[in-house]
């Protein structure tokens, strides 16, 4: 582990954080990698599972405790703040720790494939339903092109007429880099509106 | 189908906390930690996972980090860190959420600083 990038100042450092949220496969690990300082890191919390009926075909039925691994990465915005990247599970049945996940951040990106739509109903549903946390959704564009129009995607995902939607490459830096800046400033743009200067 | 695999004599890690599964200090995945001195020693008595979250502390680093680095489960490492903070040992860093708007200033800090670095 590097440990010359921690300064050693008494100056109070603080954090804050994004989630990443998507489906399985739509490039939210490519997403952290390209803008994180360090390569994406994966940490495991021990989840008690919940009785919820998933997996028919599971061959563990009685299975009580389960690993879920989530990546992450990090940014340091200068000296004192630093801004993590958490990429949520990607599969359904991790759903009952999103809360967790999502607590305390400052907004959120839904990766969106477009080749697979439907894989990203239940992020944009978390989202939709928990208004909040400002989200954006982001395009990968796997093949150069979009099939779709924003427009087109927006009414099939049923994403408020407010939320950003933003195609972008995930393997590229500077595009991905584009898509955390759209995000804050939709964040800003919400917490004007909710809170007028006086 | 009543037959139940008795489970081996591993210990489970909640063992470490005494049970206990929530942190009593406001500990997300991206708190911040540092030790309250970092040129100082362990404190005596702590449990060795405790002690080497506490040297780890000495450099700051989020809670996530410390989990992945120790390989102790988020939760665990979470309760552990709520106890050496309430010793005074640990420090917890102001975590932004954004809920507040007095936090507006280091969000847009945090626009400006990915706007450097995202040109």
């Amino acid at each position: 582990m590097v440990s010359n990038d921690f300064s050693s100042d008494i100056q109070t450092k603080m954090s804050t954080k994004i989630v990443i949220a998507g489906g399985f496969g739509a490039g939210k690990t490519t997403l952290v990698g390209s803008v994180s300082e360090i390569p994406a890191v994966t940490t495991e919390a021990v989840m008690t599972e919940a009785s919820v009926p998933h997996d028919d075909t599971s061959a563990t039925p009685q299975k009580v405790t389960t690993t879920v691994a989530m990546d992450f990465g990090r940014i340091t915005v200068d000296q004192q703040l630093i801004l993590y990247m958490f990429g949520t599970p990607g599969q359904a049945r991790f759903w009952f720790m999103w809360d967790d996940l999502v607590r305390g951040a400052v907004g959120a990106v839904v990766v969106v494939d477009c080749r697979r739509l439907a894989d990203s109903f239940e992020a944009v549903d978390y989202f939709e339903t928990n208004r909040r946390i400002p989200y954006v959704v982001a395009l990968n564009k796997f093949d150069g092109a979009l099939e779709y129009t924003t427009e087109q995607i927006r009414e099939a995902l049923e994403v408020s007429s407010d939320v950003p939607i933003l195609d972008f490459d995930a393997r590229d830096r500077s595009s991905s880099g584009s898509v955390l800046k759209t995000l804050l400033r939709y964040a800003l743009s919400n917490n004007a509106a909710a809170a007028p200067v006086g | 189908m009543s037959y139940r695999k008795r489970r081996g004599s591993r210990i489970r890690p909640y063992t470490f906390t005494g049970g206990r599964t929530r942190s009593r200090h406001p500990l997300m995945v991206q708190t911040l930690v540092s030790t309250a001195d970092p040129s100082n020693d362990a404190p005596a008595n702590l449990m060795p996972e405790s002690q080497r979250i506490y040297l780890l502390c000495r450099e700051t680093r989020s809670v996530a980090e410390v989990s992945a680095e120790l390989k102790i489960p988020l939760g665990v490492t979470q309760v552990l860190l709520s106890d050496l903070a309430e010793l005074g040992v640990v420090y917890i860093h102001p975590t932004i959420t954004g809920d507040s708007p007095s936090e507006n200033q280091v969000l847009e800090r945090a626009l400006r600083g990915l706007e450097r670095l995202f040109q």
